[in-house]
């Protein structure tokens, strides 16, 4: 893997590949998240997504947000989009049927296609070992159906399928570690990224692209209208996701933990790390919590942070 | 054109697919292993193993991934083919929509067995008959030297720029996939000829370029956007134009290959079995065709005027050819070897009974289900049938239009 070194000059001028105009959100982070994996494109590359509200708000026929060769085919099944199109690449360069330069593959899904109905693709295509980049934008729900909950939501968030009741406020169960998931495959490269982050967040989408072999990208994708947020908060809640450590940024190269700077530097001067209260204030989906007779489920937050933290420092070599 | 050698291999019918596909210079094969499919997958295995062919294997962890990493290769500009039989199918279901859909021209074979519950791992018609609907065009082959030739035909089928639909070929599990046969083989040269390479309809690209129809970095398209109620029925009602279409390519392709191989199923549509003259026929698909026609040959000896019309092709449905096969037919049996439970009959009875109405003079159609999970069908049953049929012409009516044959009721 290069290191590949760039100015934020050279970022702004590198053609915009995820077009605008498209028909998401105003105030969107998912397709803000987009637009900046796109921006670290290094030659000929073709895109596919699974179902989820970018696909949906981005081709919208007969309209597209894509100035690179793209496909849907369905929800659960991108991994397998991702699978058959490198596959295609690899064969028909062989054959001398197309041109022979090498093309990148990236594939696009939300939590809902990844935590859950995508899950067996992925791992099937983790585990062939096809060359391709996989991104997780994960607006912790299914935005594209009205705000359900998925294998991703965090643990109290409301969404319409855990409501804040009287009884259960919230959704009961914590959210799945899927990067650390996909580490377990033994790919060559994971990481996570927010893009308040931007720099790093296209350094590493590079990274991905670089990697020989399957790569997986999870990304914090803050959603005005899942999370019930002001549309101008979202890149300061994908700061506030990294400085509370609910969402730390790190890469795993050849199974190799490491932080990455913003989250290192809160690893060597921990009272930087910011309450998750802070975090959970802006968004309405917590709102509920802030409740007296709720109040135990933000300290049921803070304790899962604290302790998957103290996990990651621990992979990350840091005791 | 003129006949070439060819060899002739004892083969079962999985075995003759695989080694179609294998002569076929197909790019991608991507397939999950279920009975009685299993054996394409794992002869293909071993061609790809030995360096037999050009092709990626890609050993997918389910049918719903193989069917779309086929279609996804195909949209890149792929030759691709899969295999699969009743859940497998099943699995697929979805995606089989989405494969017509996005006009990837995909070729599968089908094993047909039947679906569960009860699991069961013999044959029926249930798999494939329950995606008549999918836009995918349906052949059966009634033996496998014709599931041999089928399946080299449907690369060619498929990939016409006036259809550019998925094709299925319909092989009855265990009758065919397991039974071995002297199969006749073309020179791999002449197959790869007569497939030839993909080619690619201009579409008009978002840039407002026209562009070959495949994902291609240096012109950008988008395949599978979102269609609402502004464009998505034009778009499916191109798919219906394209089976449309189909019909005399299927005919055109059958008719080039016989040409080469000196092998013709009727006019590749439908194949009509002593009908010429018929009083009472039967129509079916697929391998019972063959036990079929040796009761017809008994009747006929006995100076009984009896007939058979195997449809090779069903999706698109001839129905003009079914319409001039069957108009002086007195009584027709149509054999359905799946249910339509709560149904009047089964599938093929429902298209065959429908096309035949707008006849002046209707023959009597009666349905007979049989051989479900398998079940042997003997000559006497379909001795059974063409007495019926006898009794309907004599008393001019038919007193049970569907019936089960060969079940304890
Ligand atoms: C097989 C199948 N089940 C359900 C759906 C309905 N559906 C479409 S998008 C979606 C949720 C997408 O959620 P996610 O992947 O998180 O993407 P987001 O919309 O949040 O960006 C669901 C449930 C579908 N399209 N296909
Ligand atoms: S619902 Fe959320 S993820 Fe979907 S388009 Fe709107 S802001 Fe973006
Ligand atoms: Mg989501």
């Amino acid at each position: 893997m290069s290191e590949w070194k760039f100015t934020a000059k050279e970022i702004a001028e590198k053609p915009e590949l995820f077009a605008s105009g498209h028909r998401a959100c105003a105030g969107c982070v998912p397709a803000t998240v987009h637009r900046l994996v796109l921006k670290a494109a290094r030659g000929p590359i073709i895109a596919s997504h699974a179902t989820g509200c970018i696909e949906v708000s981005s081709t919208i026929y007969p309209y597209t947000a894509w100035r690179i060769p793209w496909i849907h085919t369905a929800f659960e099944n991108v991994a397998a989009n991702a699978s058959g199109i490198e596959t295609a690449l690899k064969v028909l360069r062989r054959k001398g049927k197309i041109k022979n330069e090498h093309v990148d593959v990236v594939a696009f899904a939300g939590d809902g296609g990844t935590y859950d109905i995508g899950i067996q693709a992925l791992s099937g295509a983790a585990e062939r070992g096809h060359d391709f980049l996989y991104v997780l934008y994960d607006n912790e729900a299914y935005m594209n159906t009205g705000i359900q909950r998925s294998g991703g939501t965090p643990h109290g968030a409301w969404t319409t399928t855990s409501p804040a009741g009287k009884v259960i406020p919230g959704k009961p169960q914590f959210k799945k570690p899927i990067a650390e998931i996909m580490v377990a495959h033994e790919i060559p490269y994971v990481a996570t990224a927010s893009p308040f982050y931007w720099k790093d967040l296209i350094a590493k989408a590079r990274k991905g692209l670089e990697a020989e072999g399957p790569a997986f990208l999870h990304v914090i994708a803050p959603c005005p209208r899942g999370w019930r947020f002001p549309t101008e908060k979202g890149i300061e809640l994908s700061r506030l996701a990294v400085e509370t450590c609910v969402f730390p940024l790190w890469e795993a190269v050849d199974g190799e933990y490491r932080l990455s700077a913003p989250s290192k530097v809160i690893a060597l001067k921990p009272e930087r790390k910011k309450p998750v209260k802070e975090y959970l204030k802006i968004q309405g989906r917590f709102r509920h919590l802030f409740t007296p007779e709720h109040e135990h489920v933000i300290s049921e937050i803070q304790e899962i942070v604290d302790k998957r933290w103290k996990r990651l420092l621990k992979k990350c070599g840091i005791a | 054109m003129t006949l070439v050698k060819q060899k002739v291999l004892a083969m079962n019918g999985d075995e003759a697919v695989a080694y179609a596909v294998k002569q076929s210079d197909v790019d991608v094969v991507a397939a999950y292993p279920i009975t009685p499919q299993t054996i394409i997958v794992e002869r293909f295995s071993e061609y790809v193993h030995n360096g037999e062919v050009d092709t990626e294997f890609v050993c997918v962890e389910s049918e719903h991934s193989a069917l779309t990493a086929c279609l996804a290769a195909s949209a890149v500009g792929a030759r691709a083919f899969t295999a699969t039989a009743s859940a497998g199918l099943a699995l697929m279901h979805e995606i089989l929509f989405v494969t017509s859909g996005c006009r990837a021209p995909v070729v599968m074979a089908v094993v047909n067995r039947a679906l569960s519950a009860p699991i069961n791992i013999h044959c029926d018609h249930s798999d494939a008959m329950a995606e008549r609907d999918s836009g995918w065009i349906q052949i059966y082959a009634e033996n496998s030297q014709e599931a041999y030739d089928s399946v080299i035909q449907a690369f060619r089928i498929a990939e016409h720029t006036d259809v550019l639909l998925p094709v299925m070929i319909g092989l009855d599990g265990f009758f065919l996939s397991h039974t071995l046969e002297n199969v006749k083989v073309l020179p791999d040269e002449t197959v790869r000829n007569f497939v030839g390479t993909r080619k690619f309809p201009l579409v008009k690209s978002h840039e407002g370029k026209l562009v070959p129809f495949r994902l291609d970095p240096e012109n950008p398209i988008t395949i599978g956007p979102l269609a609402l109620f502004d464009y998505y029925f034009e778009i499916k009602r191109q798919q219906e134009e394209a089976m449309r279409k189909a019909l005399p390519i299927i005919k055109q392709v059958h008719d080039e290959y016989a040409g080469i191989s000196g092998r013709r199923y009727g006019n590749g549509l439908i194949d009509a079995y002593r009908l010429e003259d018929a009083e009472i026929a039967a129509v079916c698909l697929g391998s019972t065709a063959g036990t079929v026609k040796t009761v017809v040959d008994e009747l006929r000896s006995k100076g009984i005027k009896a007939g058979l019309l195997r449809l090779r092709t069903f999706r698109p449905l001839p129905t003009e050819e079914i319409k001039n096969a069957l108009a002086n037919v007195k009584a027709v049996g149509v054999m359905d070897r799946a249910c339509s439970f709560g149904g009047f009959g089964g599938p093929v009875f429902h298209e065959v009974r429908h096309v035949l109405y707008d006849l002046q003079t209707r023959p009597h159609v009666s349905n007979y289900i049989y051989g479900l999970g398998g079940r042997d069908t003997s000559p006497m049953m379909i001795h059974q049938i063409y007495q019926d049929l006898q009794q309907i012409v004599e008393t001019n009516r038919v007193e049970k239009p569907v019936q089960f044959i060969g079940v304890r009721e």
